[in-house]
């Protein structure tokens, strides 16, 4: 089912948490909208399922205008952070409770209801819990059933908001796995909300970078890394070093020197500039490049991150070396950005 | 120190980091012997003494039984009537923010602070034929006070409180969540309400029932005041106790005391076994 946002804004009193938002969801995508917390991105998957009225805007399923339709009848599957599960009901009848609730006339037999939650529960790989109560499961397996529930309505949109935001990190990388291989096999037309962009980029098929309650970017894990389209996308997604340039006849100049980046589309004047710390070439002689003091320098993983104090400013930007490269035990840096990003400064 | 924890079996103490257990049990049992367990065995060897026939001339007496009906019977209708209306205020004082809820909530309580007595007598000058309600049933053939309808009225009015206070926190703590997940299953606001919301709130109204009932059945002082008092038709137990007080039959009063006992001691043993019961289950 496709879903379609159209200019939608929604307002809490009168504190605007989504301006203008407008947004097409393909059949049978995953799609993850990633943003820091009071981006708007719960509230627009809320709206999505029907579970708040827009202020403004509408949305649709198909060509079917859901905001005229009420939560009950958009038949949407949504998983929640916190799993909801009714706790006084076995798994089984979590699972079944969508559709012993529908009306006689489209209700299933009641061993036609107790068949389908024992084979979403194979699904969810939980076969044999079907008497078990909820406190009686892990985070884990407890969210693995909220998703059997919402599965078992045969929805037209299945909405996740932070799935794994209350599991840990092993679980979490295992569960994610596990729902890409559901989405594959089931194909239904999916949307999690996460502030986790390593759980965005790895599992969706495209990603709505979103802030202040606006849409920044969305694109595929590669095109919101590799081509961000704002500084708050560069900043966010990825790690990311920013220094405070200026542009001037096509070229980028810290200070009162070029640094040897030629920018020629880019409008003259004060701007920022964006890399990658891991994305840079170090150079033995500086001549029309960045050159910094070592101010700090940890250890990461299979990198050394250094950070450096650069210009007449000192301002530090961090960028990312091999363990054993002669460059780390120098007190003074030069480099140049291999792939890089030039933004205006926003008029003050 | 595990092998020989692990050889003991049943272990009369588990050990743990919070110290004082050896400390607080014997001043809970020590406190409980002096306060509950001493006048109630007092209670049940005075009533011994009566010897067995005698006992039993006194349980089947007609006055007796009818007046352990009366006090049982309208303490279980009065606690029913208060489990519905209760949980409907608690809900509503819960869920809707409304002007003066602060007030009203603080109402809920006045049955515990108010003396009985005085509720006793307001309701009967309401209730009474010539009362403010009375007046406007009369012509509708209903009786209210002295009748064991009253005895209802007043217990559901002292009785209310319990069921409130036990309920309103557990409403207070549903998760919103799981509303809207029974919601977005296709569920009704009914059908929310009967198979999600009743059933987690099923555990604190059984509390309230037994906190109302057992309250309900010892209730003496705003009864006397509007029951009548009819040996056989309104004449509560505690009532019928009193009276065989004043005649100096000890004997026969604690007796329907023991009586009393027993039955309000089995009934909430058997409320707190079906409340351990779906604790188990549900967590």
């Amino acid at each position: 089912m496709q879903v379609r946002v159209e200019n939608v804004r929604k307002e809490f009193d009168t504190f605007p948490a989504l301006h203008d938002v407008s947004l097409d969801i393909r059949s049978g995508e995953l799609i993850a909208l990633l943003g820091p917390s009071g981006s708007g991105k719960t509230t627009l998957l809320r709206l999505i399922a029907g579970l708040e009225q827009p202020t403004i805007g509408k949305i649709f399923f198909g060509d079917d205008d859901a905001s005229e339709r009420s939560i009950r009848e958009r038949n949407v599957g949504f998983v929640f952070q916190h799993y909801a599960l009714f706790r006084h009901m076995t798994v089984a009848d979590n699972i079944g409770f969508g559709l012993k609730v529908r009306p006689s006339a489209t209700r299933p037999p009641a061993d036609e209801i107790r068949k389908r939650a024992s084979t979403l529960l194979d699904l969810v790989q939980l076969s044999g819990l079907e008497k078990r109560y909820p406190a009686q499961l892990s985070g884990g397996q407890r969210q693995r059933v909220a998703l059997a529930r919402a599965m078992a309505i045969e929805p037209k949109v299945l909405l996740l908001d932070e799935p794994f935001g209350a599991l840990d990190a092993q679980v979490r990388r295992e569960l994610r796995r596990w729902l890409r291989e559901i989405h594959d096999a089931t194909g239904h037309t999916t949307v999690f909300v996460t502030h986790d962009q390593e759980e965005a980029l790895e599992l969706a098929d495209r990603v709505v970078v979103m802030s202040q309650g606006r849409i920044e970017q969305v694109g595929t894990a590669d095109e919101v890394y590799d081509q961000p389209n704002s500084p708050f996308v560069y900043g966010f997604i990825g790690d990311s070093s920013s220094l405070p340039v200026k542009v001037e006849d096509g070229q980028v100049w810290l200070t009162d020197r070029p640094i040897g980046l030629a920018a020629p589309d880019a409008p003259t004047g004060p701007a920022t500039l964006f890399f990658r710390p891991h994305d840079v070439e170090l150079l033995d002689e500086c001549a029309g490049c960045l050159a910094g003091t070592v101010a700090a320098s940890r250890r990461v993983a299979g990198t050394k991150r250094v950070e450096l104090e650069i210009g007449g400013h000192r301002e530090r930007v961090e960028i990312e070396l091999p363990v054993d490269h002669p460059a780390a035990q120098r007190s003074r840096i030069a480099f140049r950005p291999r792939k890089w990003k030039v933004f205006p400064s926003a008029a003050n | 120190m595990t092998t020989a924890s692990a050889q003991a079996g049943w272990r009369f103490k588990k050990p743990s980091v919070i110290p004082g257990f050896g400390l607080t049990l014997g001043f809970a049992l020590v406190y409980l012997t002096l306060i509950i367990l001493i006048p109630l065995s007092g209670l049940a060897w005075r009533s011994a003494s009566l010897g067995w026939t005698d006992f039993w001339a006194i349980a089947t007496d007609r006055r007796t039984i009818n007046a352990l009906k009366i006090s049982f019977g309208t303490a279980l209708a009065a606690a029913a009537v208060n489990v519905v209306f209760g949980t409907i205020v608690a809900w509503v004082l819960v869920r809707y923010p409304f002007p003066g809820r602060r007030i009203v909530d603080a109402m809920v309580d006045l049955p515990f602070a108010l003396p009985t007595a005085v509720a006793g007598i307001a309701l009967t000058t309401l209730y009474a034929p010539k009362g403010w309600i009375g007046i406007l049933l009369a012509p509708l053939g209903i009786k209210i006070a002295y009748t064991p309808v009253g005895i209802i009225v007043a217990l559901v009015f002292i009785g209310l409180p319990f069921v409130v206070r036990t309920v309103q926190p557990i409403i207070e703590e549903i998760d919103k969540e799981v509303e809207e997940a029974a919601a977005t299953l296709g569920a009704t606001r009914w059908q929310t309400i009967a198979r999600v919301l009743f059933p987690g709130l099923a555990p604190a109204i059984v509390t309230g029932f037994a906190l109302a009932f057992a309250r309900g059945v010892g209730e003496y002082g705003s009864v006397i005041f509007i029951a009548g008092n009819l040996p056989n038709v309104s004449e509560i137990a505690p009532l019928l106790i009193i009276i065989r007080l004043e005649e100096f039959n000890y004997p026969a009063a604690t007796a329907i005391a023991a009586i009393m006992l027993v039955i309000s001691f089995a009934m909430l043993l058997v409320i707190n076994l079906l409340q351990a019961w779906s604790r188990k289950r549900y967590g």
